[in-house]
Parts: C-alpha cells; structure tokens; sequence
C-alpha cells in the first residue's frame, strides 16, 4: 500500500504496540512472520517499509531468476497478504531518519510513523572496491531483482564478455548467470583461491580446476587496478601485476557491508568495522531499537547468511511479544553446503583448523575430483571442522558430529573415506541430542521432528510439509529420512504398507508381481498373491497397474468390474449421476469446424457447457443412455477422447508459441501435441498434466505441472513434478536445453519411473517429496541408469505408445458393451429423479427444493 | 435370500450374461429402481435400491463392489459410503438404509421380487 496521506494517524489503544520494520528482505519478512505467530496477549500494529519496490523475496535462490525470468516464482509473500494481515507496507520508500526523542521514523517520501518499538532489518550493501572506472556502463552488483534485470538488458545489448570480481560464493553464482545468459564468462579473485572464506587450499584448487572445466576463465591472486575504455570489448580491467582482461560488463561480488547508515545517524552504537551493535535479545544501544540479519553486529561478528538472520529475527519477536520463554542469540553456525555450477561444495565450522592443536585429515581423489578434509581436535575425540569438495554426501553427518561435540570413531578417517563394502561408520541419529539441528535453512531441531511424528506424520513428506524441515536446501534430507524412519520405530509404530485386507502388499509390490509374472487379470493375481473378493482401493489400483502395463481396452470383462465410477462409463459422474463429456483438444490446438461440432452437440443435447484449465470444453449433464449418440457424432468428426475420467495423462497445456508470438523462441503448440498424442491414455497413479511454454515468459504455467517444459534459445527445459490444487508446488527443473528426442526420452523414462515406484493416488509432487535422495537421486536413475533399467522403461513406454486406442471408438464398435449405457437394462425409460434448471442461459442440476417447480425435466 | 410373499412377484430384467462379472445394472421393476449386482467369482446375484440416499441420485447400480470383511457392499459411486448387499445398512452410518430384494436365476434370467410401487 502506497499510502497518499504523509502523516499517519492510528488509533491510539494502549493495548496496540505499533513495531515498524524497516527493511522488507527475507530477514525483516520472517520478522513479522514471527510476530505475528507468537501468541502474545497484546496486538500488534505492523509497519514495514522497503526501499524496493517489491515485498520479501527469496535472496538466496536469485540466480533462478535467470531462469524464469519471472520476481514471482521468488517472492516469499505478496502485498495483499501482507493487507489481509493488517500490515502498513509502503514500498520503494526508504527510511532515511530516525528520531529517537519522539520515537518517529521519516521516510525519503516524506511519510513520519511513529513507534513503539523499531527493528531495522536493513540487510547489507555490495562493497564495490574502489578501483578507478568502477562506475563505468555496464558495471553492476549483484543483490537485488532489479540488478538482475539490469544484467540481463546488457547482456540481450550485444555483451559477449561478463566478467565477476570476486570468487566467493555469490560470486561463482553470478559467474553461473552471466554464462547462462550466453556469455564468456571469467571470475577475478584478489585472494589466491576461490572461496576462500570456506574452503582450504586443497578443495580451492580442484575447486578452480572444475570450474574452469565448465569453460569459466578462473583469474586468481588478481588485483584490479582500474578499469579503462577496451579494444575488442567495452572494458579493459587492468591489474597490479601488469596482466589485463577484457570484458563487456562488470559484475562486483567483492563482499558485502552491513547496511547501517540510518543507525550511524541516529547515534546508536557501531562497531568499528561497521554492523549496529546487538546484544542477545538483538537490542541496539537503544533498547526499544532491535537490529536483525546481515546489518546486526554480534560480539563482534556479523552474519552474511540467512539462517542467523533468521534466528535473529525469532529472537527479537519473541522479546518484543515479551512471552514467557524469550528467545536469546548465543551465535550462529556458519557451516555451508551449496552446488555451484553443478559442483557440490561444503564448508563446516573451523575449514581452515586455526584451532590451537587442531589435526587434519585429507582424502584427495583427483581423477574422481574429490576433495576432502576433516578437521579434528589435539585429542582426536571432536570434529571441529571439514572442507567437503566435488561429493558434499557426508555433510549431514559430519555436521551434527561438530555441533553435537559427539565423540569421534576410533578412526575419523573412516568418516570421509569412500565406502567399499563395509558400512561407513555411520552416526546413530539416536547419539543426537533433542536440540540438534536438523534442518538449519529453517532451524528445525530433531525435537520438534519428533514432536511431528507423535503428532501423527508417518512419513518423509507429512513432517517435510508440518515442520518445514528439508523443504529449503534440502541437503538435510537423508538425516531427516533417517530420523523420521527411528522416531516411528522407537514409537512402536509399525506403518502397514499393505494396500488392503485383500492384498498384503504395496502398489510398487503389485506392479512388479504383475510385471514379473505376467499376470493379466484381477482374478489371476487375487488367486496367486491376494484373498477375499477385492474392493474399492485394490480393483481400481490393479485396474491402472494392468492398464500401465499391458494396456488392454478397460471395459474388457476381466477388467471392467475394477474400474471407478467415471472410468466405468468412460465419462465424469456428476453430483447428480449425469455425466460430464470431456473430448480430447490436443495441446488445446482446434479447428474452427471441429470446435462447431462440439458447439452443436452441446446445443442438440441440451448440454452446459465451460471451459476447462486444461484447454478443452467440457460438456455437462449427458444421461448415460446419451452417451454413446453424442460420442458417435464426436468420434465421426474426428474427436477422441480426453481422458478425464482417468486416473492418466490429462492435458498438455500450451502457449502459442513462436508460430504467433513476438516473444516465443520455439515451437510450443507442436510440441504439446506431440506429447499429448505419445502419452494419451497412458494409466498413472494419479492423473497427469503437463504444459508446454514458448519463451521462458511462461504463458502456459508449466512449473506447476507434473511435467512442465519450456523453451530455451538452445533447446528445452524440462520441469517435473510441479502441482497446482490444494498444495502448490514449484516444479524442479530436472534438466536444461534438451533437444526434443532426448526431451522424449527422459519423459518416457521419468513416466514409467513414476508409474513404478509411486503409491496408490499419489501424485508426482508428493512422490518427488517421499523419493529418497530426491532430485539428485532421481537424475541419477533417469541420466546415469544408475539402476539399469532405463531400457525397460523405454521398451514398457513404447508398448503403451502402440497399443493406445480410443476407448469410445472401441466401445461403440460392441453392441454388447453399449448396452450398459442405458439407465434401465430393461426399460428405455430415463431416470426420473433427474431435474434441471436454467442458470445465465444454461442448465444446471436442480436443488432438491426445487425438484417440485421444474423448468425441464429428463428427456 | 426370502421367497416372496402375497403381492410380490418375480419379474425378469434381463439374462445373466447382461451383467458382467463383478458390476451392477440397473432394472425398472414395478415402478421402482433396483441395482442388480453380479459377484465374479461365485456368479451370486444380489439386488438393493438404485437410490443412494447420501449422494440423493440413482446410481448404486454403477459403484463398485468391495468386500470389507465379511460383508459384501457395494461403494457409491459418488460419494463412497459402503451398502451391504445383504442387509441394505449403510456401514459408514447405521441409521441409513437402503431396501433389499430377491433375486434369482430362473432359466437364465436374472428375476427381481418386488411390490408395486
């Protein structure tokens, strides 16, 4: 909210305290966030301002900006959920005073808001080192959406050269982006190591070998001198030792400073090296003004990550709730784990053992480049530190081994030597105390994980959705699956994975037994793995396996007793038992004369017609006797059908493409119905969307597809697992610059894949969330064949390829089958309960009260 | 399964091989909506209201038939409460219930006793 009005009057309740937040980044956001959760008797009166214009968004994960090209994907919150909780947001407006006396802040705008207590979460600015010409065109920092943009605008200008000074490890992110954006890219490091903060000489080198392997210059040990007009490029970065690079734009990553300026003006404490000085309750030198994040000195020290930030800003709302448990800041651990460029890099606690005593251990595999080192203390008994580079696997572990000051195994090497057989000497999530931090992007203790599961999480994904816990970097995944699985033990929970009373197996189990033994019908498999008759969870779900796997016609005898109620008669049961009628409209591409015939049978019938979110039309209250006459006119003008009624591929969703569209870099509707005719009909665990955009503009909302691809100028990107619905989540980019074939045959595999291993009605989304290993695990499978089934899932997806039928066409060749569509097997009466009336011109059910006053009864 | 008395009659809907395994038809029987449902592995016939009196709509002929321990039901296919096919109780809610007939196999076909309605 831009307010207009300068001078802000609020109600004067002394049962209000006003707590303005000046700042609005992922620190001053989650801030408020816990405010506002805490469960204090008195209310809050909430004003932010930020000198952006855009509400908290997700710092961290900037660089995907150059993926989507898109703030939203990033934001953490938006303006109108910040209204609908009663906060006072105004936007690039930046406060520039403080008054301490009368307890007022005053903005460059010129609005004055008063407070009872002040939280400055002002963050921290790039240090652009002063070099002569660094205020040259085309020179950038990299911190905000709007740097961002500005980088990409240079870069569609004609720059061929990007180069980024400072190698750490934003600065390698923002060699990333300007390689993404085409560019040659090049990293200029003062210090004669990348990441030298984090990483030892060892882990520097192979470092700077893999990134240079990705085809990034890597200058080191380079001090810029000035930067002065180029001959071949825009720019000529000169340096001290006489060698000179150069380059069209200019990215400085050299560090950032507390952002403490407001403070330094309104006379509160500094340090010498700039930060406002905090105590453990995140007060300033003025104990109604609280510094949080990366602008807050702490004993000395600031914090230029986000997770201190974030247990700042806890501990600051929990003072200023004034509940009866207040939160302190006693520090933070500045252990990392990342993938830069692909390449995984970790740094825990004491990296380079500056540790009075402290011992090192190294394993160095260069033809693997893999480097390792282990940090311990005089007596061998403590993990003080480790430099993880190329395989960052044994994070987790080591991690809680140092902040739990857990004894050593006899041999600590043990613990980052490769694993040839024998078992790692693994870390018994048992040794862990309650408060040890399990997940530290969103500070989730192995006590509130257990907390989830007695609270009644029986999996990975339940305690992933109720406590957040590996849902941010999600390197803690493996502990976490670990951790959750000896909770349920030490619970005495046994979790029956059995589908049901009639088969003591799980759907991943039953696909296998069917595919192994061959089995083909309901009755075989009950007879060889199952007892009883079957019900309504195992027939629908051995109905899909056989679909998925030998792809027989679904009304077939054997079969059509296992089918739910639309799958059954091939169409959507409605709330009143008509049925909706949903044609297939391929990748939502229709001709003027097809899309007429679906207008006349939606008016002959008598039909309510909408458009769907998947680019089709649906047609509303067909009685089952209608079925097959308004089939037969759809089937003879070359309609098949869509599905719907299915558990199985839905719809591929498209933009127009470059066909039409200024913007589109490719073909998107061509590719959307060569996608949705490969994998029409295809049996899944649960329904399947995908969508194809032209231009990363992303007009068709694939990332929240189960399958979402998107044109690059080099190929496509492919997505996966994304949903819409009750749980949104954003697709994981699986893979990037795909040329079509091998587009296809990644789907096909990841289908087949997820038709093997998924439970029953479980979607990609919360698949992907339960997959142990995750992301990196499923391109493991689907890349690297690291199972040795790529081929058999290619040959079960091209078996299902050439069986496809058309179920309708099928079904009106069979007049034994029609006769089920009839609402009286023995009668051509129609059902006389049903009763329709006229809504904005068209049908709908009547309500019960209005059965007896009919417009139009069934025909 | 009772023999019918007094009004009742048995009347034929249609021949067994009508209803495929393990599904249901619906027939028009004096007036009234019976679902008729054919078990698979033992071809034994039962016969309730087509009435789902949760979903208020004639559609228990098209759900799907699930055995739950003993009892054998059919799930609505609307909203998946479970009928027992013998007795016509809702298992999800003892209070309702739906009405049971007789049923038979008499020179292969499929009859039905029920009232005039």
């Amino acid at each position: 909210m831009n307010s207009a009005n300068p001078v802000q009057h609020y109600p004067d309740h002394s049962a209000v305290t006003r707590v303005v937040v000046v700042g609005n980044g992922m620190v001053g956001h989650q801030f408020i966030d816990s405010l506002l959760a805490s469960e204090a008797d008195q209310q809050f009166d909430v004003v932010t301002f930020s000198e952006e214009p855009r509400v908290a968004y997700d710092r961290m994960h900037l660089t995907d900006f150059f993926q989507t090209r898109s703030a939203d994907p990033l934001a953490m919150t938006t303006l109108e959920t910040y209204q609908g909780q009663g906060i006072t947001t105004y936007l690039d407006d930046k406060v520039v005073s403080i008054d301490r006396e009368t307890c007022t802040v005053t903005s460059a705008k010129g609005h004055t808001v008063s407070y009872d207590k002040l939280v400055l979460a002002t963050g921290s600015y790039p240090f652009v080192p002063p070099i002569e010409g660094n205020d040259r065109d085309n020179c950038f920092v990299y911190r905000t959406i709007e740097d961002l943009e500005a980088i990409t605008a240079a870069a569609e200008n004609g720059a061929r050269v990007g180069a980024v000074v400072g190698g750490g490890l934003l600065g390698l992110e923002a060699a990333k982006a300007v390689q993404d954006l085409g560019l040659e890219a090049h990293v200029v490091e003062f210090a004669p190591r990348l990441m030298a903060v984090q990483v030892d000489d060892g882990g520097g080198r192979l470092l700077k070998e893999k990134i240079e392997a990705l085809g990034v210059g890597v200058h080191l040990s380079r001090a810029t001198s000035r930067i002065v007009p180029g001959e071949a490029c825009q720019h000529k970065m000169e340096f001290a030792d006489g060698e000179a690079l150069e380059t069209d734009l200019i990215i400085f990553s050299a560090g950032i400073r507390p952002q403490d300026e407001l403070a330094h003006s309104s006379d509160l404490k500094i340090g010498e090296r700039g930060g406002i000085v905090i105590n453990n309750e995140c007060q300033t030198s003025d104990k109604n003004i609280y510094a949080i994040g990366e602008c807050a000195l702490w004993n000395g020290r600031t914090f230029g990550l986000v997770a201190p930030g974030y247990a700042m800003a806890k501990v600051a709302a929990s003072h200023i709730a004034g509940g009866e448990e207040c939160l302190t800041f006693d520090g933070a651990d500045m252990s990392t784990k990342l993938k830069l460029m692909g390449v995984d890099v970790a740094s825990i606690g004491d990296a380079h053992g500056v540790t009075p005593g402290a011992r090192a251990y190294t394993y160095f595999n260069q033809p693997e480049e893999v480097y390792k080192k282990l940090v311990v203390s005089e007596d061998n008994q403590r993990l003080l530190g480790a430099v993880l580079v190329g395989d960052a696997e044994d994070y987790g572990t080591l991690l809680q081994y140092m902040l739990n000051e857990i004894q050593l195994p006899e041999f600590p090497e043990g613990l980052i030597l490769p694993n040839h057989g024998d078992a790692k000497p693994g870390l018994g999530v048992g040794a862990l105390p309650d408060t040890a931090q399990i997940c530290s992007c969103h500070d989730v203790s192995k006590g509130v994980v257990r907390d989830a599961v007695v609270a009644g999480c029986c999996s990975v994904g339940d305690v992933k959705s109720y406590t957040a816990a590996g849902t941010g970097c999600g390197g803690c995944v493996p502990l976490l699956t670990n951790l959750v699985n000896h909770e349920l033990e030490e619970l005495g929970i046994e979790v029956s994975k059995d589908l049901c009373e009639h088969f003591a197996h799980t759907r991943q189990e039953l696909y296998h037994l069917i595919r192994v033994g061959e089995i083909k019908s309901f009755a075989e498999l009950l007879d060889k793995h199952g007892k009883g008759h079957g019900c309504e969870i195992c027939k629908p779900v051995v109905g899909s396996i056989l679909a998925s796997c030998w792809n027989e016609y679904v009304l077939k005898d054997e079969h059509i007793g296992l089918q739910d109620t639309n799958d059954i008669y091939l169409g959507n049961m409605q709330k009143d038992g008509t049925y909706s009628v949903v044609p297939r409209i391929a990748g939502g591409e229709i001709t003027p004369d097809k899309l007429i015939v679906l207008g006349e049978v939606a008016r002959d019938y008598g039909l309510y017609t909408k458009i769907t979110g998947g680019q089709r039309v649906d047609l509303f209250g067909a009685q089952l006797h209608q079925l097959p006459d308004i089939w037969r006119t759809l089937v003879d003008a070359g309609f098949e059908t869509g599905h719907a009624y299915g558990k199985s591929l839905r719809t591929v969703k498209s933009c127009v493409g470059n066909t039409w569209c200024r913007y589109g870099v490719d073909d998107s509707v061509g590719l959307a119905i060569e996608i949705e005719n490969r994998y029409k009909g295809l049996r899944a665990p649960h329904k399947v969307k995908f969508a194809v955009s032209g231009c990363t503009r992303e007009c068709a909302e694939a990332q929240s597809k189960d399958f979402g691809v998107i044109a690059t100028e080099k190929g496509w990107n492919l997505y996966i697992c994304g949903n819409g619905g009750m749980k949104p989540r954003h697709g994981d980019l699986f893979a990037t610059d795909l040329d079509k074939e091998t587009l296809i045959r990644t789907v096909d595999r990841l289908l087949m894949f997820y038709i093997r291993t998924a439970d029953r009605l479980q979607r990609t989304s919360v698949w992907m969330d339960n997959l142990e290993g995750g992301l990196d695990y499923l391109k493991q499978v689907i890349f690297e064949d690291s199972l040795g089934i790529c081929d058999e899932l290619e040959t079960e997806m091209e078996l299902n390829v050439e069986n496809y039928q058309c179920e309708w066409a099928t079904t009106l060749e069979d007049p034994e089958k029609l006769k089920r569509f009839s609402h009286f097997i023995n009668s051509d009466a129609t059902d006389d309960n049903l009763a329709f009336v006229k809504e904005r011109d068209q049908i709908r059910p009547a309500r019960e009260e209005e059965k007896g006053n009919l417009i139009a009864t069934a025909s | 399964m009772t023999e019918p008395t007094g009004a009742e009659h048995w009347t034929p809907v249609c021949e067994l091989s009508d209803i495929a395994p393990d599904t249901g038809v619906c027939a028009l029987v004096k007036g009234q909506q019976v679902a008729v449902f054919r078990q698979a592995r033992t071809d034994r016939l039962f016969a309730i209201g087509n009435f789902d009196p949760v979903g208020k709509a004639n559609v228990l002929s098209r759900g799907l038939l699930a055995q739950l321990g003993e009892a054998i039901t059919v799930a609505s296919p609307l909203y998946k409460q479970h009928y027992c096919l013998s007795s016509g109780t809702c298992l999800e809610d003892e209070a309702l219930k739906v009405p049971v007939f007789p049923v038979r196999i008499s020179a292969g076909k499929v009859e039905v006793a029920a009232s005039q309605h």
